[in-house]
């Protein structure tokens, strides 16, 4: 396996968008010839229900299809799974979590256990609703992942939106998303 | 019968029912569905009429009926689809993000 | 039994089809669902004709089409009734999904598949293509040479589909017109004979005991058991083989015919053999009693039991042969070779015997097979025998322009 590589795992509910937010990265990752790989765990389609998808970013071919089984980064869509799923399991104790809150990361510490693995909360949701007007959270959960990995840049995302994104949706849906995007990256904290 | 899968997941393919028969009946409340739910359903009972027409819609029998009346929500099963606050002639059913309430986050 | 002086068992003139009609109206299961195609059609029809008359008790059900049959089939099955039904060509195609649920949701349902080519060109004769194609939905599949192998198949059937060790459907095949047309000999056991062959249908879950109700057919996705319910498929399948042959013997017991999973003629000593399923069987002993009044060794392997395959008994066949031809009466386009082939060679190579092989495709869309193409043959295992190669591409037996 590659040292480059980085495999993340997104948790969301049916209808939510993390299928799309591994894509959007997966597209990124396109953009800039990086080797990358995204799919859901594959089931009935059951709007509300506990989704998990993956992404896999890396400077090489990749070449393993399995489900992520030890994720670098947990990226949780909806706050409302931390009582549902154990968003932790498999996760190495280095891993990082990022959750969709308005809350701050020593507030949900105290309710749930992460064990030694950072924990960053971004109000992803909220930035959406009042930058785009809807509850759609993918664009700032992009942002932070691109924060806290590194693996592309705050530009890079908003080159995606302009070119790629912009060539499916209206100038202002597009710039409503570079301004969710910049929110996000801005309102990660640890 | 009943039917105990408590070591389901360790049982060799012999130890599985034939056919993959289900043996028990009426099992299917044992698959807790409310985890799905990301809203749920709030019942304002002095402005319910005790139509029941949350009882009828509600596809996943979660709206609990008692001589007649509407008692509670199965929060157990409800998915959180929202079709009885839609439904509800007199809006006396609203839907509220689980994170307001104990245990939610 | 005597056939001359027994006159509890005279020698009937009967077309495959009426022995088989004739072993599912001894046999009376509860339910017969079924819809007619040539060339089983004479099956349904006779089978009706015992329901309408009153001879028998069985539920017949008149249904739209094939895969309606088998639905009915599984629905009957899996309430506990005895289930018969039979098909040919087209209508085994349309019953393909149900077949895989009928063996995956275990039910012992027996079916008579009378062989018949699939389209296109549209053609209703016989060959293999039909059965062959679904030889890995999971039925017990037993193949029959005459009306006297149908008809005792078909008795055979409910022991080995109701076994404990077994609970899967079985199919029997016999070739279409050819045997299914053709009025041959039979020897039909008495209908009490057949009554204490079968014995009372096992009790097993009961889709329509009100009393322990449970579900059959449940969705199984990503995290269930769907893979250990296909091993126990294949662990049933395994355990088949000796089930199978316990009921061929006991059924020698009680009319003197010995069945066996291989049929093998002159191959204690055989230099040669031929591999063949179904009526050409008979051509190839033909042949091999000619080769034999020559000097040459050649022996003749019947295909009867083919799901579950008895590699091990193939093995120990041909362990001393020098040259094996395998006989298919279907292909299967773009594979090593016709299905029966591809098995044989598999089968050789698990057991590291390296004889050489050839694979004869003949009889597609009820072209007519005779002794001389048989024995075409046979002169090119005669022939790697005595040190020439064999052809690794198919050989065709009576293609026209060869």
């Amino acid at each position: 396996m590659s040292s480059s590589l980085t495999e993340i795992r997104w948790h969301g509910r049916g209808g939510q968008g993390a299928v799309t937010a591994a894509k959007m990265v997966a597209e990124i990752a396109a953009e800039h010839g990086k080797c990358f790989q995204a799919f859901p765990e594959y089931g009935p389609e059951r709007s509300g229900a506990p989704i998990v998808a993956f992404t896999r970013l890396s400077d090489d071919p990749i070449q393993c299809y399995s489900a992520v089984e030890h994720p670098a980064i947990v990226l949780v869509l909806d706050e409302t799974l931390l009582s549902v799923v154990d968003v932790t399991d498999g996760a190495p104790a280095d891993a990082a979590v990022i959750v969709n809150t308005e809350k701050s990361p020593s507030e949900i510490k105290k309710v749930f256990d992460f064990g030694k693995r950072r924990v960053y909360t971004i109000p992803a949701t909220k930035i959406a609703k009042q930058t785009l007007g809807r509850a759609i959270p993918n664009t700032p959960m992009v942002s932070a992942l691109s924060k806290i990995t590194g693996q592309f840049s705050l530009g890079e995302i908003e080159d995606h939106l302009r070119h790629t994104f912009g060539k499916k949706f209206p100038p202002k849906v597009v710039e409503a998303n570079v301004e969710a995007a910049h929110m996000g990256f801005e309102e990660v904290q640890e | 019968m009943t039917w105990d899968i408590k070591d389901i997941q360790k049982w060799s393919p012999e130890e599985h029912e034939l056919g993959a028969v289900i043996p028990e009946a009426g099992n299917a409340t044992l698959y807790k569905t409310g985890g799905w739910r990301s809203e749920r359903p709030v019942r304002d009972e002095e402005k319910c009429t005790q139509c029941l027409f949350c009882y009828f819609y509600c596809p996943d029998t979660a709206v609990l009926v008692e001589d007649g009346k509407v008692v509670a929500f199965d929060y157990d099963h409800c998915k959180g689809c929202g079709v009885c606050a839609t439904e509800c002639p007199v809006d006396a059913i609203t839907m509220h993000p689980e994170t307001e309430f104990e245990g939610g986050c | 039994m005597s056939a001359t002086t027994d006159t509890q068992h005279l020698i009937q003139a009967v077309t495959g089809n009426q022995a088989v009609a004739m072993a599912m109206k001894q046999i009376d299961p509860d339910v017969v669902a079924a819809y007619p195609i040539t060339p089983q059609t004479d099956v349904v029809q006779e089978f009706a004709e015992y329901v309408a008359a009153g001879s028998v008790k069985a539920n017949f059900v008149t249904v739209e089409s094939e895969h309606s049959a088998m639905s009915a089939c599984i629905g009957s099955a899996s309430a506990g009734a005895r289930t018969m039904t039979a098909t040919s060509s087209a209508g085994f195609a349309l019953m393909w999904e149900m077949l895989y649920i009928a063996a995956s949701m275990r039910c012992p349902i027996v079916m008579t598949t009378v062989n018949r080519a699939l389209s296109g060109p549209i053609n209703i004769h016989c060959d293999h293509s039909d059965s062959m194609g679904g030889r890995d939905s999971g039925w017990v599949q037993i193949y029959n040479e005459d009306a006297q192998e149908a008809y005792d198949a078909t008795i055979m059937g409910f022991p080995i589909a109701e076994h404990a060790d077994v609970r899967l459907p079985v199919m029997n095949m016999y070739d279409g017109f050819i045997i299914s047309g053709a009025i041959g000999p039979l020897q039909a056991l008495t209908d009490d004979e057949v009554k204490a062959f079968i014995g009372d249908a096992p009790t097993y879950p009961n889709l329509l005991n009100t009393d322990e109700p449970m579900t059959f057919g449940p969705f199984d996705g990503l995290h269930g058991f769907y893979f250990e319910h296909k091993i126990a498929q294949q662990r049933a399948m395994d355990r088949a083989l000796n089930v199978i042959q316990g009921v061929y013997d006991r059924f020698a017991a009680v009319t003197g015919r010995q069945y066996n999973h291989l049929m093998t003629y002159c191959m204690e000593d055989a230099d040669i053999a031929m591999v063949v399923a179904n009526s050409a069987a008979g051509n190839a002993r033909i042949v091999a009693d000619q080769l034999r009044a020559e000097g040459v060794k050649a022996g003749v392997i019947k295909l009867r039991t083919f799901r579950p395959f008895p590699t091990a008994e193939y093995a120990k066949a041909l362990a001393n042969v020098k040259a094996v031809g395998v006989m298919d009466r279907a292909d299967s386009f773009g594979g090593v070779g016709g299905p029966l082939y591809m098995e044989l060679l598999s089968a050789l190579y698990q057991y590291d015997i390296r004889a050489k092989t050839a694979n004869f495709i003949y009889g597609l869309g009820g072209r007519d097979i005779f002794p001389q193409d048989v024995e075409t043959g046979f002169r090119l295992l005669q022939a790697a025998a005595e040190g020439a190669d064999l052809p690794k591409s198919r050989v065709y037996l009576n293609m026209k322009g060869a």
